[in-house]
């Protein structure tokens, strides 16, 4: 595998190496030394067309941790109205000597033109493209939930556990990421939203759809691992997705009474950011079962443990160690 | 002024006439002058069409040709030679140009730029409402009055989505014969659309254009037509429930006609997977099903005709990212491989079939009254002959159209036009762009 652009891309083997290699990655994170040579002389653009502080210092501590030299390309403004095309972009990019370019853009499928069109030879990893996919949200997200609900888990998948995804799945590249990467890691997905919030096709999905957030927290469709609440932008009210955003909240708000409905083990999540009080109120998230603040730290492992391997040579994301040279080059940090 | 076609004479010789047995055709004077085995004539130019099949000159009632105002994408005369290399001798140039085709002024333009270039007739199509804007009806009698004697009127890349104006609309042209070219799209079911929605949407993230937002304007005006007892054609039919309306309109005896694209007779919506633009085109490629059920209306006559929507774009307006990306493929030199591929060897139609979506019936709606004619003596001298076994490559830098944006860029396709002619004047010889006609306007226009 040469790029990271949807979670499909990853099979159970090769997904569950990059959750073992972020384990180990995430094992350095706790010396006081976090900086590895790993990515020394290689060059990582963050290619942002979107504002995204979040995702965007995740990748940039991620690259930096593994000693790459890191570019942060802000295109802010879409290159659809004004300023220079994706394309031109990319050439300039090209031109810079990017070895991996982590894109967001707002235009769905953007990052599989960047990787296939020809403007760039470098990894191209999808960091969110519209409402398509945010693949290492996902494996983030993955590796969280297989912390918790998972006893020896280097080597493991999450073989029948149980996640519902609560919200605006019509809109959500995390949604759709998840649906693919759990799915892949043989877990079970439950996607709670009204009708209007769920894309017309989802049927397809390797998922179940439920409209009832009780009646699915309750055990509806057998007990949940995890439960994973998507942000819901208030402007969706406007184009009639739901009638308030007190209706919404009611009906699909994670409330400390759902969070009681739980069995004791299960996790409360969310991509973030979050709207406290619409969809997950205060109590919820930040009761001890919420893993939300945990799941920052965790994208910094992920993704450290995706720019390993999609640039220190293990480029096929074979489920082995990494290179015996790349062990020696970082001192026995990785086993 | 003397007839320009005049002296040149022609002898097709076994060419198989809608596909029939091999038959000698004279052309004279720009008419069909003799049909028959063995014929001679002398000082006659001699083509051997052995193998070859001939039609009528193709007429195709949808094509964009960009001019005025995006002569970077295409112009008057490249489109028109793009339609000759097809096989066809009259195309229709829709309204959306800049500045809009909703005058007498600028269909005349664009009809003059026709008659200097010589390749095909190119019959202007004008704008239902002013400026495209869906508001009041443009100066339809003008048009239709001018010199480009305008019968087929559309908004084409907008739906006249207002039911009065569009009631409107097909009322009044009926007093010229004219016609209503629907675009079919609601548009607040289609804001900020992208590709059908289904399944793949679903996938793609990417914003659906639900098939129910054609079908709900087909059903609405199918009826209106019926109610005011106007002619009216419906556009780029894109669905298996539109052909079910256009279906049903039928049997209620209602005057609808409906054209089909040739990408829509093979593509799915499965090729946006690569979110590679050169798919993107509205209506959108739809699935596996519709494809079938268009494949068939079209072969019981539900569909009356193969339209193009012929739609070159600049290379920057593909090169980009999917959202960012226009609208439309071309399709004028593809158009006739495609639907031998889809319709023929699949036995669904015969040449004269062909010949009768492609020629005479869209000839009919336009009211292009020397085109689409019998291949019989007498009659005017537009003929298109196609190698049916030849296999080519498209490859889009080596066709006559400006636009790069193929959707079969890489992909085999049978059938190649040999030679066309307009007139009795062969613009297409070998395959090849020939000559045009010359021309038939008096002096320099201005």
């Amino acid at each position: 595998m040469r790029h990271l652009l949807s979670a499909a891309d990853l099979d159970r083997a090769q997904a569950v190496t990059v959750l073992d290699v972020a384990e180990q990655m995430a094992a350095t994170q706790r010396r006081e030394i976090k900086k590895l040579p790993t990515l020394r002389g290689r060059t990582v653009v963050n290619l942002f067309f979107e504002d995204s502080t979040r995702t965007r210092i995740s990748f940039e501590a991620a690259a930096k941790r593994l000693s790459a030299d890191v570019i942060n390309f802000s295109a802010k403004g879409s290159s659809v109205s004004k300023g220079e095309s994706l394309k031109d972009t990319a050439l300039t990019l090209e031109a810079m000597g990017a070895d991996a370019v982590v894109v967001r853009h707002p235009a769905s499928g953007a990052p599989h033109r960047l990787a296939h069109a020809g403007w760039t030879r470098g990894a191209v990893v999808n960091a969110g493209d519209g409402t398509h996919e945010h693949p290492t949200q996902a494996l983030l997200d993955a590796f969280t939930m297989r912390r918790h609900l998972v006893e020896n888990a280097t080597g493991a998948d999450l073989a029948g556990r149980r996640v519902a995804v609560v919200g605006d799945v019509l809109h959500s590249r995390v949604a759709r990421s998840n649906v693919l990467l759990l799915n892949t890691l043989g877990a079970h997905v439950v996607l709670v939203a009204p009708p209007t919030l769920l894309p017309v096709g989802v049927e397809g999905w390797p998922c179940e759809v439920s409209y009832d957030l009780d009646a699915t927290l309750a055990g509806a469709h057998g007990d949940l691992d995890a439960v994973m609440m998507l942000r819901v932008q208030a402007e969706r009210m406007n184009a009639s997705y739901f009638p308030s955003v007190r209706e919404y909240s009611r009906r699909y708000g994670l409330d400390a009474r759902r969070v009681g409905l739980l069995p004791d083990h299960t996790v409360v999540m969310h991509p973030g950011p979050m709207n406290r009080g619409l969809e997950i109120s205060a109590d919820a998230a930040d009761s001890p079962r919420s893993t939300i603040v945990e799941q920052v730290t965790n994208g910094v492992a992920v993704r450290m443990a995706v720019l390993y391997l999609l640039l220190a040579g293990a480029r096929d994301l074979a489920p082995a160690g990494p290179p015996a040279d790349e062990v020696a080059l970082t001192e026995g940090v990785l086993p | 002024m003397t007839s320009t076609t005049a002296g040149t004479t022609w002898l097709v010789r076994r060419s198989r006439v809608l596909g029939g047995q091999p038959t000698d055709v004279l052309v004279e004077n720009g008419v069909v002058a003799e049909i028959g085995p063995g014929l001679s004539a002398a000082g006659a130019s001699v083509l051997d069409a052995d193998g070859l099949v001939l039609l009528p000159g193709l007429v195709d009632l949808h094509t964009h040709l960009r001019e005025p105002g995006r002569e970077d994408a295409e112009t008057v005369e490249t489109g028109s030679q793009a339609a000759a290399r097809g096989g066809f001798t009259a195309v229709h140039a829709m309204a959306n140009t800049d500045p809009v085709a909703d005058t007498a002024g600028v269909v005349e333009q664009v009809w003059r730029l026709g008659r200097r270039s010589g390749w095909v007739d190119v019959r202007p199509v004008g704008a239902v409402t002013v400026g495209l804007a869906g508001e009041r009806l443009a100066e339809l009698g003008a048009m239709a009055d001018s010199a480009a004697g305008v019968r087929v009127f559309s908004d084409d890349g907008k739906c006249v989505s207002d039911a009065v104006l569009m009631r409107r609309a097909l009322e009044y042209v009926k007093a010229f014969d004219g016609v209503v070219a629907q675009h079919a799209q609601e548009p607040r079911l289609t804001d900020g659309a992208q590709m059908h929605e289904g399944a793949v949407s679903a996938v793609l993230g990417l914003r659906g254009w639900p098939a129910v937002a054609e079908e709900a304007i087909i059903a609405r005006d199918v009826l209106l037509a019926g109610h005011v007892g106007s002619r009216l054609h419906v556009c780029h039919l894109s669905t298996a429930g539109s052909v079910e309306i256009v279906r049903w309109a039928k049997g209620r005896g209602i005057d609808v006609t409906a054209e089909v694209t040739p990408h829509h007779l093979l593509l799915t919506d499965e090729e946006v997977r690569s979110y590679d633009p050169v798919f993107k085109v509205n209506p959108p490629l739809r699935t596996a099903e519709d494809v079938m059920a268009l494949r068939e209306a079209l072969a019981d006559g539900t569909i009356d005709i193969v339209a193009t929507d012929h739609a070159p774009h600049p290379v920057e307006d593909k090169d980009c990212e999917w959202a960012a990306a226009a609208m439309g493929m071309t399709g004028l030199e593809t158009a006739l491989s495609v639907v031998q591929h889809t319709m023929v060897e699949t036995g669904l139609l015969d040449w004269a079939g062909v010949a009768q979506r492609m020629s005479a019936a869209p000839a009919r709606i336009g009211r292009v009254a020397d085109q689409g004619r019998p291949l019989v003596v007498g009659e005017p001298a537009h003929l298109t002959l196609v190698d049916p076994a030849a296999r080519w490559t498209v490859e889009p830098h080596t066709m006559a159209t400006m636009g790069r944006n193929s959707p079969f860029r890489g992909r085999e396709l049978p059938g190649q036009v040999v030679a066309t002619f307009y007139a009795g004047h062969p613009t297409v010889l070998d395959g090849k762009l020939a000559a045009p006609r010359p021309s038939t306007t008096p002096g320099r226009d201005a």
